[in-house]
Order: C-alpha cells, then sequence, then structure tokens
C-alpha cells in the first residue's frame, strides 16, 4: 500500500485515497481539432510504460479532490517528489542520487 | 497424566493445569500452554496423518510455522472449524476437537495409500501428461476425480460465527520477531524514545531460546531473560508487544500486515472478543529479526514418523519436557543437532549414535560428545530408516554399497543445517544475495526502510547478534525521530558455536538412485522428482517448481526450497545464484478469509445507498434492483402479479393515466461560475451557450476518443448556474472527468463543480394526468403547456418547500420532475402520491422505465452503449454541436474508423412474431445456416415486451445497421433460431412526439 505525499493537503496519506490518473505532463493540444491522425494517435493513445522512472497524475479523490504530479519509480514504487498540477516536469538531477533513501525518509516537506 | 513421555521436572508447562481434548475420537490430557503437537507427542502418538498424493504415513516434522505434515482439522464446536492446521503451532484449550485428514477409513489403515505402491505413476509432471488425451475424458472423467483426489481437509460449510476485528496502526519501529535479536532490537529502540511494536507469532517471547537452554543472557537462563524483556517492554508507554501474532506481509512503504491470534487458544472466548485481528501498520522503520529455519536431511524413507527436526527434539523437550522417543538417534550435517543430544542425554533418553555426515564436525560439539559417551559416525549417512507407522530403525553406512549396520530408535532428529527466514526482507523487494561461503541466501539491496538482524542476517555468534540488534534499534529510532539514549549492553553466552551444513541429497539419495527422499513433505516432492524436472528439459528454478509442485504447497517451501535448488543447480552443473531462487510470496504462513475481510461481511461488505423514499418503496412492497451501490424500486408488484404482469400494469397505467418514479438515484453535478456555460461547451458535445436560463436540454458527453461516456438533462438555471444530471452509475466518473479537465486542461475558466447527488430527491410525475396531479401543490411556477413547454426548468415551491421543477420526459409523456431537499423527499412524494392516488395512477419502477423509454427508443448509456459506440452510431448525431471549435471528443469523432462505413449502429429489431421478445445479449447474423463459427453482426442490447404497442420490441447494436431497414435478420438460440426485422427508426410508440407537448 503506496504511501503518497498530497502537495495541496502537504502530507502523506494512504493509497486508498489517491486514483492515480496515468503520464503527466501530456498536454491537450489546443487546436486538437485540427491535428492530424498521427498526432492525435501520438496525444491520445502512445504510452512510454517505462520500467523506472515515470511522472504521473495523481487526484487526491478522497481527500481536497486536486490533480497532482508525482515522480515514482515503478520498480521500487519509491516516490522521488509530487508537485502540484500547472508546476514544470521537474529535472530528474534535481532529485535521483540522493542517497538512498525512499519517501518515506524523507522530509514532509519534499515537494516544497 | 499428561502422558507417559512427559519428563518429571523438565519443560516450562505447569503440571497441575491440564487441558482434555480429543484426536480422532481418542480423549487425551494435555498441559496448559501445549500444542497438539507437544500433547500429543507427550501421550506416545507420532502418527498424525496422511500425505498428500502418496498417502505416507506422517508425523511430526517441526516445533513451529513451518511445519509442512502435522495439518489438522480442528474443532471448537459444529461451526467453528478450521482443516489445515498446523498441530505444532495450535495450542490446546480444553474441550477442542482434532482429527487427522486424507485418510479413509482409518489414519493407520489407509487405501489411499495404494498410490505410494503406483507411484511410479505419479511422477513429477504426471498430471500434466497423463490427462491430455482424448481430449474429451477430461471433463468428464479426469477433472472431476482429479478434483475429487484434490485438497488436504475439508472446509466447513457452515457460516462462520466468529467475528474479526481490524485495526490501522502507526508506529516509529516495528521489529519482527521477538528471539534474542529482536528483544535487544526494541529494547534499544524503546529506550531511544521511539515508539516501538514488538511482535512474534509464538505465544511468548524468546524464539530459539524456547529451545536452546544453553545460552546465559546477562548471567540469567535466556528464555528467562527474554521473559524479563519483554516485561520490561510491554511497562513502557512507548511499546507494544503482540505475541501470537504473525507479520504476514511486508508491502510498500513499510505497511506491514499482522494478523493476531486472540481466542484460538482459549476454552471459553469473551463474548466480545474477536477471533483474531488485522493489524495493519504503517511503521517508519522495520527491523526484521525472523531468526532461521532448521533443514531436515534428504534421504529414503525420511518422512516416516519420528523423524524430525533436531530444533524440534530440543523444543518439544526443554519446553515442553517431552520426550520424543526413548532411542532417539541423530543425523546431522550441522553442530546445533549435537546439542539435542546432550539435552536428551542429560533428560536420562537413549542417544545410541550420532550419524554426521561430516568427516570433521565441530571439535568442541564432538568433544562433548564424547565426553557424554555418545557415539558419533563421522562420514556416515543414514541410507534408509524402518518402520511405516513409526520409525523403529536407522541403516547406517559410508555410503551405499559400503557396510551397513541397522541401529534401533523410536525417533530421529536430523539437522542439514539452517536457512535464514529472508521472507519479510524479500515481500518487501530486497534483492537477496548469494553467501558462497555459508551457502545461503541473505539480504543484500534493501528497497525499503528496514534492516535484518541476527539469524535472518546471517549472524551467528550470539554476542554479535545482540550488538547488532542494539545498535539497529538505535540507528532506526534515531532515524525516525527519537533523540534519546538507547545505549544499553548486554552480555550472551553460548556454550557452542556452531559450524557446517549441507544443502541438497544425502549419501544414499543421489541422482544415481531412484530411493523416495523427500524434500517437500506436503506435496510429496522427492529428490528424484527434481532430478526428472530437469530431464524433462526444465531449466529455470520457476519452471521447476511448477512441474514438481516443489515449494508450492501452504508451507511454501520452508524447508524444501533450498534442497530443491540445489539439486536442480547439480543436474544442471550451475552455481546456484545462476539456477535463481523462486519469488517469496505474501503471506508467510496461511491466513484465514476472516482476517482478510474482518469487518467487511454481510451489511458491512458494502455499503447500500438508499434514497429518501426507499422505505416508502418497501412498505409498498416494492422489488429492488441494486443499481451500482443504489437499492432502487424495480417494480410494484400488487397481491398475485408476477413481475411481468406488474411491469405490463405499471406501463399501460402511466401512458393512460400517470406515474409516479423515484429517480433520486441520478447524478446530479452543480457546474456554477462565470464561464459554467464556456465549461460546459468544452464537456458535452452539445452547445450550452445558446441554452436560455428556464430551459433544460439533453446533452452527452464523449470522451476524447470520440465515444459516448455518460448522457442527462442539463438545466440552465441562471447565466452562470447549471443543474446537470448523469446516469445513476455514471455520477462519480463524470465528476472525476469533468474535475481532470478543469483541474488539469482549462485551469483558467472560472467554474466550480459540486457533487449535488444526495441533496435532492427527484421525483418524476408521468403521464396525462402529471400536471393535474401536480398542479395544487405547486406554488410560485405557471406549469400550463404554454408557459412552462417540454424542456423548461425552474424554481419555486412544492408543498412549501424548495423546489427546482423540471419539465422533461423519459417516458415520451407529459412529465415533470420534481426535484426537492433530500429530507423533504418523502413527505413530497407522499404529498404527490395522494394526489395521484385517486386518480388511477400508479407508482413505477426501474423495469417499467426501461421499458417506457425504449418505446421511445431513449437509450441508457452502458446498456445500449459499451464505450465503443459514437453520437453518429446510436443516431443521435443532432446533438453534436457542428459550430464549436473545440470540445472533448471533436478530434476523436474524426479518426478514421468512427467515421468508416459498416460499424455496428444502434437500430430497432422486431420480432416477426410479434409475441416473441428476444434475449438481451443475444447474438444476431445474417445468414442462420451458415457453418459455425457464424459471422456475427452485432448483438441485442435491449429488449421488452411492450404493451403499449402490443408487441416485442427490441434495440441492438448491427454492423452497418443504417443499411439494413426492412432487412430480416436472425438471431440463433440454442432451441431455435428467431427472424427479426431491422427498423432505423427506433421510436416505436408515438412517433409524432405529440404526447410530450400537451
Amino acid at each position: 500500500m503506496l504511501l503518497i505525499y498530497c502537495p495541496y493537503c502537504e502530507e502523506e496519506r494512504n493509497e486508498l485515497e489517491f486514483r492515480n490518473g496515468g503520464d503527466a505532463h501530456i498536454a491537450r493540444p489546443t487546436n486538437i481539432a485540427d491535428i492530424t491522425d498521427e498526432e492525435f494517435e501520438e496525444y491520445f493513445f502512445i504510452r512510454q510504460n517505462p520500467k523506472g522512472l515515470i511522472y504521473e497524475r495523481w487526484r487526491h479523490v478522497h481527500g481536497c479532490g486536486k490533480f497532482f504530479n508525482a515522480a515514482r519509480d515503478t520498480v521500487s514504487d519509491r516516490f522521488y517528489l509530487s508537485y502540484k498540477a500547472g508546476e514544470p516536469k521537474p529535472d530528474p538531477a534535481t532529485f535521483l542520487n540522493n542517497g538512498n533513501e525512499s519517501a518515506l525518509n524523507k522530509d514532509k516537506g519534499a515537494s516544497k | 497424566m499428561s502422558g507417559a513421555n512427559r519428563i518429571s521436572g523438565w519443560g516450562r508447562l505447569t503440571p497441575a493445569k491440564t487441558a482434555r481434548f480429543t484426536f480422532d475420537g481418542k480423549s487425551y490430557t494435555a498441559l496448559e500452554g501445549d500444542t497438539v503437537a507437544s500433547a500429543l507427542l507427550a501421550n506416545g502418538v507420532h502418527l498424525l496423518g496422511r500425505s498428500f498424493k502418496y498417502h505416507r504415513p506422517r508425523g511430526i516434522l517441526t516445533a513451529g510455522p513451518e511445519e509442512p505434515n502435522a495439518l489438522l482439522d480442528v474443532s471448537r464446536d459444529a461451526a467453528r472449524r478450521q482443516p489445515n492446521v498446523r498441530a505444532t503451532v495450535q495450542e490446546v484449550f480444553d474441550g477442542m476437537v482434532t482429527s487427522s485428514q486424507n485418510r479413509w477409513p482409518s489414519l493407520a489403515l489407509d487405501i489411499g495409500a495404494v498410490n505410494d505402491l503406483m507411484s511410479p505413476f505419479f511422477a513429477a509432471g504426471f498430471y500434466y501428461k497423463t490427462f491430455m488425451w482424448p481430449k474429451k475424458a477430461w471433463e468428464k472423467v479426469y477433472e472431476p476425480f482429479i478434483r475429487k483426489a484434490a485438497g488436504l481437509g475439508e472446509a466447513p460449510k457452515e457460516e462462520d460465527p466468529d467475528h474479526y476485528a481490524g485495526r490501522y496502526a502507526h508506529t516509529d519501529v516495528l521489529v519482527v520477531g521477538a528471539g534474542v535479536a529482536g528483544l535487544s532490537a526494541a529494547l534499544a529502540a524503546a529506550k531511544s524514545g521511539a515508539k516501538v511494536m514488538l511482535v512474534d507469532e509464538q505465544p511468548e517471547v524468546g524464539g530459539a531460546l524456547h529451545y536452546d537452554t544453553g545460552v546465559k543472557i546477562n548471567g540469567k537462563d535466556g528464555f528467562t531473560w527474554a521473559q524479563e524483556t519483554a516485561a520490561e517492554l510491554k511497562a513502557m508507554d512507548n511499546v507494544t508487544v503482540l505475541s501470537r501474532t504473525t507479520a504476514f506481509g511486508y508491502y510498500n512503504h513499510n505497511m506491514i500486515a499482522l494478523c493476531e491470534r486472540v481466542t484460538d487458544h482459549k476454552a471459553k472466548p469473551g463474548k466480545n472478543e474477536p477471533r483474531e485481528r488485522l493489524w495493519q501498520v504503517r511503521a517508519k522503520r522495520v527491523i526484521l529479526a525472523t531468526g532461521q529455519i532448521e533443514r531436515h536431511m534428504v534421504f529414503e524413507n525420511n518422512d516416516r514418523p519420528g523423524v524430525m527436526l533436531a530444533s524440534a527434539g530440543r523444543t518439544f523437550l526443554n519446553h515442553f519436557g517431552v520426550a520424543v522417543g526413548q532411542k532417539v538417534g541423530i543425523y546431522t550435517a550441522h553442530d546445533s543437532a549435537y546439542e539435542a543430544a546432550f539435552d536428551l542425554k542429560r533428560a536420562g533418553i537413549s542417544v545410541p549414535a550420532i550419524v554426521d555426515s561430516r568427516e570433521k564436525p565441530g571439535e568442541a560439539v564432538l568433544a562433548q560428545a564424547r565426553a557424554m559417551g555418545i557415539e558419533v559416525l563421522t562420514g556416515h549417512a543414514v541410507l534408509t530408516v524402518g518402520g511405516k507407522l513409526r520409525v523403529n530403525s536407522m541403516t547406517v553406512g559410508r555410503h551405499a554399497g559400503s557396510a551397513t549396520r541397522k541401529i534401533a530408535i523410536d525417533a530421529l532428529l536430523v539437522s542439514a543445517g539452517w536457512t535464514p527466514s529472508v521472507h519479510l526482507f524479500s515481500q518487501s523487494r530486497g534483492k537477496l544475495r548469494w553467501d558462497a561461503e555459508t551457502q545461503r541466501f541473505l539480504p543484500g539491496t534493501y528497497a525499503q526502510d528496514s534492516l535484518s538482524v541476527g539469524a535472518c542476517n546471517g549472524t551467528d555468534d550470539l554476542q554479535a547478534t545482540i550488538e547488532e540488534a542494539l545498535a539497529a534499534g538505535e540507528l532506526m529510532a534515531k532515524a525516525a525521530g527519537a533523540e534519546g539514549n538507547g545505549k544499553i549492553e548486554i552480555t550472551g553466552e553460548a556454550p557452542f558455536s556452531w559450524t557446517g551444513g549441507m544443502i541438497g541429497a544425502a549419501e544414499g539419495a543421489g541422482p544415481d538412485t531412484t530411493v523416495k527422499a523427500f524434500i517437500d513433505f506436503q506435496h510429496d516432492v522427492c529428490a528424484k522428482d527434481i532430478r526428472l524436472a530437469v530431464r524433462e528439459g526444465m531449466q529455470s528454478i520457476e519452471h521447476i517448481k511448477r512441474f514438481t509442485t516443489n515449494g508450492m504447497a501452504s508451507d511454501q517451501g520452508k524447508l524444501s526450497n533450498m534442497h530443491g535448488l540445489a539439486i536442480a543447480a547439480e543436474m544442471l552443473g550451475k552455481d546456484i545464484p545462476q539456477v535463481g531462487l523462486t519469488t517469496f510470496r505474501q503471506p508467510y504462513t496461511p491466513v484465514t478469509f476472516g482476517t482478510i475481510i474482518n469487518h467487511s461481511r454481510g451489511d458491512l461488505f458494502d455499503p447500500a445507498r438508499k434514497t429518501p423514499i426507499h422505505p416508502w418503496a418497501v412498505a409498498k412492497g416494492a422489488e429492488f434492483e441494486d443499481v451500482g451501490n443504489w437499492k432502487r424500486a424495480w417494480y410494484y408488484a400488487k397481491p398475485g402479479e408476477d413481475m411481468h404482469a406488474a411491469v405490463a400494469r405499471e406501463c399501460k397505467t402511466v401512458r393512460d393515466v400517470a406515474g409516479i418514479f423515484d429517480a433520486s438515484t441520478l447524478g446530479k453535478i452543480e457546474v456554477v461560475g462565470p464561464d459554467a456555460a464556456k465549461f460546459l461547451n468544452l464537456m458535452y458535445t452539445n452547445a450550452w451557450d445558446t441554452l436560455k436560463p428556464g430551459k433544460c436540454r439533453y446533452g452527452i458527453m464523449t470522451r476524447e476518443d470520440g465515444f459516448i461516456y455518460d448522457d442527462g438533462v442539463v438545466g440552465r438555471m441562471a447565466e452562470d448556474r447549471f443543474h446537470v444530471t448523469t446516469t445513476t452509475g455514471g455520477a462519480p466518473r463524470v465528476l472525476q472527468h469533468m474535475e481532470d479537465y478543469l483541474q488539469t486542461e482549462f485551469p483558467d475558466l472560472k467554474v466550480w463543480l459540486t457533487s449535488t447527488t444526495e441533496q435532492w430527491a427527484v421525483i418524476a410525475v408521468q403521464g396525462p394526468k402529471a400536471r393535474e396531479i401536480i398542479a395544487p401543490l405547486v406554488e410560485g411556477i405557471d406549469i400550463s403547456n404554454e408557459a412552462f413547454p417540454h424542456m423548461s426548468v425552474a424554481e419555486g415551491k412544492i408543498c412549501g418547500v424548495p423546489t427546482r421543477l423540471f419539465r422533461m420526459s423519459f417516458t415520451g409523456e407529459l412529465g415533470f420532475e420534481i426535484n426537492v431537499p433530500a429530507d423533504y423527499g418523502q413527505a413530497v412524494w407522499e404529498a404527490v402520491w395522494a394526489r395521484a392516488e385517486p386518480m388511477g395512477a400508479c407508482p413505477y419502477g426501474t423495469e417499467t422505465m426501461h421499458v417506457l423509454r425504449a418505446e421511445k427508443g431513449y437509450i441508457i448509456v452502458g446498456q445500449d452503449t459499451d464505450g465503443t459506440v459514437t453520437p453518429d452510431d446510436a443516431s443521435l448525431n443532432w446533438a453534436v454541436s457542428k459550430k464549436k471549435p473545440d470540445f472533448v471528443g471533436i478530434r476523436g469523432l474524426k479518426r478514421p474508423d468512427l467515421v468508416a462505413p459498416g460499424r455496428k449502429q444502434l437500430v430497432g429489431l422486431l420480432t416477426k412474431d410479434p409475441n416473441g421478445v428476444l434475449e438481451e445479449g443475444a447474438q444476431v447474423v445474417a445468414d442462420p445456416n451458415e457453418p459455425k463459427p457464424m459471422t456475427m453482426l452485432g448483438h441485442v442490447t435491449s429488449s421488452y415486451w411492450s404493451s403499449n404497442c402490443g408487441r416485442s420490441i427490441a434495440m441492438a447494436l448491427i454492423a452497418d445497421g443504417k443499411n439494413r431497414n426492412g432487412k430480416t435478420l436472425y438471431v440463433p438460440m440454442a432451441d431455435r433460431t428467431i427472424a427479426v426485422e431491422v427498423v432505423t427508426d427506433m421510436v416505436f410508440f408515438d412517433k409524432e412526439g405529440g404526447r410530450l407537448n400537451v
């Protein structure tokens, strides 16, 4: 059972309170009506399903109701950090290789 | 007397406290604190069951949770019965009834034992190969036969009368295992000021100190020190000590699941006590002090009752005061078993010989054995043992074919060494490393915030274990935020340090033999089966495991995995780490379903949602159907009516007079803000900015891929306020979908979304007399057809309470939907009913609602659509705005496949025989004579008897349906083929729609 840090509530809460929302940082094209089939395919269907670092969306559905993003390792399920929707995609260099601590070890304010 | 083999003055149980129990109908006396195993051994009972596959007689192999053999059926009363209980774990309580399993007609004479003679035919992979042909026999002959033979024990049929509890806990440091290491670690962590939980599966703390009586800690007897330390911990405010509690699962982010057995050891459980309690513990830090499990020696007939682990023999003697035999042989590859011989000898038991497979045992134990006058045969093997229901001799030699000696014994203690219990570490996704020197897997790379200490970490020396545990306790407490001084000193002394160990088959059970030398007792897997698997081409340990079923029983191979791995590695000519290890999975030991579900049963299994009008419907005798979690009134049968008659009457009454319907379950979302219309324009295919306040409109929501996601009527209450309705089942996901776009794609829009599903009770009044029924109750709204035409909405009062009144219809009749605050729902409903009843109207349920809407060709999302249907497929293109620059789905709808001809489209079906009603879900074909498999054109989505049309009506998704108007298609059923005519116009009743606008 994951422990997930909500950047709005500013605390770690049980996975039961959240719902995963798939990959993060996939912006809906502003001219979506005019894009080609290939562009629509890329936007809507193609996902990397990486082994390792993933940026993904979560919603604190049984909490504040907010959507936010998180960087997680899909192998260890370690959360590196979570941040509010709309904030830029963080550079992995800023949070990877920060020692061997998992989300639990870190400062509660990891995302701040 | 509590058994002839109880040695006076030995063990820790109190002779005065006895308990009576039965085994296979015979009554025995036990001492309080006995396990079923120790009590039966005290009474000289070694034969406890028959093995799974060969029905071989089996006894007690261990004294702990790793027991693969001694599985009994244990009951308290008729309904409180549990199969496959490990006799070595279950404590005796007064009045307990136990029985052996897998035998008929009796344990000593078991017909199924013929399987043992037939065993050449039951080799590994037997089932996979034998029952392949003829194909037909599988279903009729093989499967029923195998199913009957399969399974150990008999599941209780009665409902479990016990209750189970669940609890969540948060702690700084969780310590699993309360042996020397766990107690030391917990003490250091607790003294540091951390919040500590210490859990152990046994009734008392102590772990290996139960049997290892030579150990002194802080100058005291080790077991006494353990109890005193536990008492000290329990007295501390920051410590919780749980005994009889198994940490069975290590999950993500230091979430540990515990099973606490609260009453299974009590003769008279308290009335309010749960039988077991599930703990879900979130720990900042975890210390694993899970110890190690002794391995058995692999030799011929090593499964005979009376053969058991050396540590088990010591536990029965030193803790329970029970001698496992009077002439006890030892067969070992490890020094630890020597101490069993010493203990037995001191208790006055004869030890005919210690047979050691090694040429050079540890010098200290060897010297002690000689000093005590025990014969030690080094470099020797027990080639086989005699005795069927109880071991009576061992045949000892240097190797098979050498000169052998037969030694009379009545029990044989064995040890091939020790396997660290890395189960929880592995479950935490930590990576194990192979320690070549000591031939064992040890914790390598940690994946979570935990540390292993003591035996499970490969630390053998007692003082080193203590120091490692103390350091870990302090370190983990500090890491969890504790700031106290946890420095303590504990000194331990053990009489001997142990060396040795072997994995795999012993002398006489090697690759050149076909003897039955068991590695997995519970699944009857022998050394030769592993070899056969390799010869059959299995290379991966995962394949070997599945082919032989080694380690797949409920003991999960606690004793067998390493032996199996070593034998496979030898056959494959590879090193053990190259062959790999199978995955350790939760649970560590079997956990009852009761514990896992605990409170979530009966009414608490899933919440039931009920509308404010529910009690009225119950009083009126409505039948209910489940829609999501909602209980919805299905139909209101009058005395003597079946469902068919009731629905036919309700349908007719609504169209002839009127009906009232509880629509409270409809999802409702209040969409408010200056950009509300703009937002809805993006979320629905329709245009909303053109909708005037006071009007409502049917809307379709598509996903980005262009498929219909939901539908509903949306009323505009004001420029900046919409009352959105969704399908009953769709409410949560529609809100989630809207929130998603609002928060992440269109965050600049000034809109607020609020779920109001449960705030409004909704009373639909439908039928020619609908206006007449509600007119006198409504205040402040002119509900005449001219002032309040179809698809209007207004706020006013009804029965003196505020209402949002919709003029709308899901029946095709003149209709109103009265929204009132939920608390007034039943009162307003009753007021409406008081008007409606004298006019001849009726209440109707969801079934009638379904029929009436189908008569009008209105779709139900999720029934007539399935997530692959576009608005055009459902002939709802009129609801898709052609003018909007954007909405969710606008691009998806242009995808080549979605505009291609020949798609499955929703059409009406009329059976050629008007009385025949199609089955929903039935497949539709063009040519009923086509050989199978036939070309399926689609399926029936909705089908009803329509009393208003006087015939059956149906809707179906049919490939290229819109081009098949008037064509005949066929619905093949098991017993006949039904001819149907396609009608693209799905309006079966009142095609002009005149009844809506009166």
